[in-house]
């Protein structure tokens, strides 16, 4: 066991360091500025990951030959830490950067590969992935959105939903059904979608913290070109698998920098808030509280080493991505409240109220937070995943 | 940077995973912990020709001189079979404590007694304030004599060796006691941990051997409270590793309804959480050990990190595993209850959550 760095490893942190403070913008917030749209937004943070990738930045976990840098997982960490440490703003595509480019870097032509890369890593074409359903949430492998062989090309129809970016997209990892007799996981097959294809409709969906950060995305007679299917026809439910798997191990690995400096400012706040006549950061009661808070966040970080210390052996990330997903995802839940607890009254008050902490990002967060045992395979199943799959349990379905 | 056992590291803990089980199996267990103070002289034979009484000593007293993550690996073994009597106390306790200490006749005889498994040894801290900070320690040394009562003293009575945790005025002092001395009494203060069994202790004019005092003795103790810690969570972690592989067996195996009770998602999703209990507190554990084996700056937090969190994991990966038994799990011919019963005197020891989550509060908010 050692926890230090390699010279390596450390040559590569000094390098990025000494790029992000020549290039990292220095009018980012942390979060959307106010009076900017979403589009916008995203305008601006596309231009970011266009930066980055002029830089060599823009997915080095990547092999080389696919514009990345090869770099190792030890190295997307400190990658991660480091953009947090500059305060970066995050990359416009990263559901194309850390789901959908691996998956076609894994089961893509080489025509595919040709076509897609670039355009994932510059930025210049977003991704989303389509693979909730009305009726297909958990139970992905029973969807129902089909595609009909029609000469060369594939005929579609159907309904996405949740689909997070679908309004920024240009491209959709879509799962659609292309064999209705075969047994639900056999007849399954993924497309590579033009969102701008004829017959493609995205409805804005509203979530509970009041943003459309996901769509409703219809198919209607859509036709895709044969070229289009990644991995064979039929096996989609093995290239959708890989996906999640990447989901799951990679979605909370910069989490533990996010909420530690989330933390820091709570406690900051917590030394300003009046409890009983006294700093809330002298009541015992919270700061039992913030401990955990505090050890459970430095829990999650150690348990990600472990788990990136492990796939950088066994090369690919396994269904112990699970225990992950519920730990970032469930301690989020208690650190948010914990923070409504501590701030008292003002944590309720939302962005534009003149009286709300940090623009009202208190009450965003524990709204957000809600949606972090749902999305990304709700927590039940990830149990379930455990109980089966790591533990050997039988299958309760 | 690679979070994982290095070759060797993984060797000792194969070696313990093939020694532990088979010299104590829980039919042994069963068996020591019924003796005074959990204590058998052929098994702590075993412990020191095997070099385990040595592990943490260094080689001039005839110890191994191993790290603290090597330390950890074998308390983690340990915890697995529930390893009873005084060994804990022994040498991840007290031997941490005389590492910690100047090197002097009285230190030294100690530290070579135990490497060689002539002689076992205990710390006594606790008074009847019952706290686990130094600020509880009142019981004072003057002309060389102790008189007073130490609470919760571990083991005491299968110890030659006392490691007593006094006052000399306003400083603090660590002293050597004999507990054949005369003027030290000891009687058993029955507990929920059965393998490992709690005195009280009372001293009356006895002659002792001041080892450290003011700064040196606080700073000695310190020291050694934190790598005992450590090594108590990385023992934790032993536990809920064996009770979650225990619960898992007889979740695939008991049928109800026609079916396994593992099939049923309530099962699992206990069994689940054990895991996740589990790996958790593994990472802490295992960071703490590093961290306070190299002295990184944030190796005390580390410490009441990773036992803050074992101690409620131990504790709730026990509920589990008990639940997911049913009646059988209520017995007392079910190995569970020992473990529960460790868990909850590995929660009590060396400070709870809530200890050391101030601890940790003084650390991250006050800093
Ligand atoms: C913020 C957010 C962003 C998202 N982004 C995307 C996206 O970009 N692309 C995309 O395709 N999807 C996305 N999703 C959808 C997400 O993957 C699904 O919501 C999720 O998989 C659950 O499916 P569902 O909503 O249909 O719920 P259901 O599957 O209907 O589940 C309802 C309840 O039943 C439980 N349940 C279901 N099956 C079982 C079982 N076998 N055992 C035990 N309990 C069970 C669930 O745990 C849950 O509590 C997003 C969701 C959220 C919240």
């Amino acid at each position: 066991m050692d926890l230090n760095y390699t010279a390596a490893e450390q040559k590569f942190r000094d390098e990025l360091r000494a790029w992000l403070a020549d290039h990292a913008p220095q009018d980012w917030t942390g979060r959307k500025a106010p009076g900017r749209s979403m589009e916008e937004h995203f305008a601006y943070l596309r231009a970011w990951q266009k930066r980055v990738y002029e830089g060599g930045w823009a997915g080095i976990s990547w092999p080389r030959q696919c514009g990345g840098r090869g770099a190792t997982v030890i190295e997307q960490v400190i990658f991660t830490e480091e953009m947090a440490r500059a305060s970066a703003p995050p990359l416009a595509n990263v559901l194309g950067l850390a789901l959908i480019g691996p998956t076609i870097i894994a089961h893509g032509t080489a025509a595919q590969k040709e076509r897609f890369l670039t355009k994932i890593l510059s930025a210049e074409e977003i991704w989303c992935q389509g693979f909730s359903e009305p009726n297909a949430g958990s139970d992905l492998a029973s969807l129902l959105t089909e595609a009909r062989p029609d000469g060369s090309d594939f005929i579609v129809n159907g309904q996405k939903v949740w689909t997070s970016y679908g309004w920024a997209a240009d491209w959709c990892e879509l799962v659609v059904r292309t064999d209705p007799a075969a047994p639900k996981h056999k007849g399954l097959t993924v497309l590579l979608i033009d969102m701008r294809s004829p017959g493609v409709e995205v409805r804005p969906l509203r979530q509970m913290t009041g943003e459309s950060e996901f769509n409703e995305v219809f198919f209607r007679d859509v036709r895709v070109p044969a070229a289009n299917v990644l991995g064979a026809v039929n096996n989609g439910w093995n290239v959708a698998l890989g996906t999640l798997m990447h989901e799951r191990a990679t979605l909370g690995a910069g989490l533990h920098i996010v909420y530690s400096r989330q933390f820091q400012r709570l406690v900051k706040l917590a030394h300003s808030i009046d409890r009983n006549g006294a700093p809330a950061a002298r009541d015992p009661v919270v700061r039992q509280k913030l401990a955990q808070i505090y050890a459970e966040i430095e829990i999650m970080r150690l348990n990600q080493m472990r788990s990136i210390s492990r796939i950088s052996q066994s090369g690919a990330p396994g269904p112990e991505g699970s225990i992950q997903k519920i730990f970032w995802s469930e301690l989020n839940q208690r650190f948010q409240q914990v923070a409504q607890e501590v701030l008292g009254p003002f944590a309720q008050l939302e962005k534009g109220s003149e009286f709300a902490f940090d623009d009202g990002q208190w009450a965003y967060s524990y709204l957000r937070a809600r949606g972090n045992t749902i999305e990304a395979g709700t927590s039940e199943i990830q149990r379930n995943i455990i109980g089966h799959f790591v533990l050997g349990l039988p299958r309760s379905y | 940077m690679q979070f994982g056992l290095t070759e060797t590291q993984q060797l000792l803990k194969n070696s313990a995973r093939d020694f532990f089980p088979a010299e104590c199996p829980m039919a042994e267990v069963r068996r020591i912990m019924e003796i005074d103070g959990a204590y058998d002289v052929m098994l702590w034979r075993l412990l020191a020709e095997h070099g385990w009484t040595g592990m943490i000593f260094d080689e001039e007293h005839g110890g191994m001189g191993l790290g603290l993550v090597e330390m950890a690996v074998a308390a983690e073994e340990m915890g697995r079979i529930l390893l009873p009597g005084p060994y804990f106390s022994t040498v991840f306790l007290a031997g941490a404590l005389l590492n910690a200490l100047p090197k002097n006749t009285g230190r030294n005889a100690c530290a070579t007694a135990i490497c060689e498994g002539r002689e076992r040894a205990t710390v006594a801290l606790l008074e009847e304030s019952a706290r686990w900070d130094t600020g509880g320690v009142r019981m004072q040394v003057v002309d060389g004599r102790l008189t007073g009562r130490k609470l919760f003293v571990p083991d005491a009575s299968a110890a030659e060796c006392l490691l007593a945790i006094v006052r000399a005025g306003d400083e603090l002092a660590i002293t050597q006691v004999h507990n054949a001395a005369s003027g030290v009494s000891i009687r058993a203060m029955p507990s929920i941990d059965r393998t490992r069994h709690l005195y009280a202790v009372d001293f009356d004019q006895v002659e002792v051997e001041i080892l450290a005092t003011g700064d040196e003795a606080q700073r000695a103790l310190d020291r050694a409270m934190d790598i005992a810690t450590v090594a108590l969570a990385a023992e934790m972690v032993g536990g809920m590793e064996r009770i979650t592989e225990i619960a898992v067996d007889y979740a695939k195996t008991r049928k109800q309804f026609g079916k396994p009770i593992g099939q049923f998602q309530a099962i699992q999703h206990q069994c689940a959480d054990m895991l996740l209990l589990t790996e958790s507190s593994r990472s802490a554990a295992y960071y703490a050990a590093w961290a306070l084996q190299e002295n990184a700056p944030d190796a005390r937090t580390a410490v009441s990190v990773a036992k803050s969190y074992a101690s409620e994991a131990y504790r709730e990966a026990g509920n589990r595993a008990i639940q997911v038994h049913g009646g059988m799990g209520f017995t007392w011919e079910n190995d569970l209850h020992l473990y529960y019963r460790r868990a909850k005197a590995s929660e009590i020891a060396f400070g709870d959550a809530a200890f050391h989550r101030e601890r940790i509060a003084r650390m991250v908010i006050d800093a």
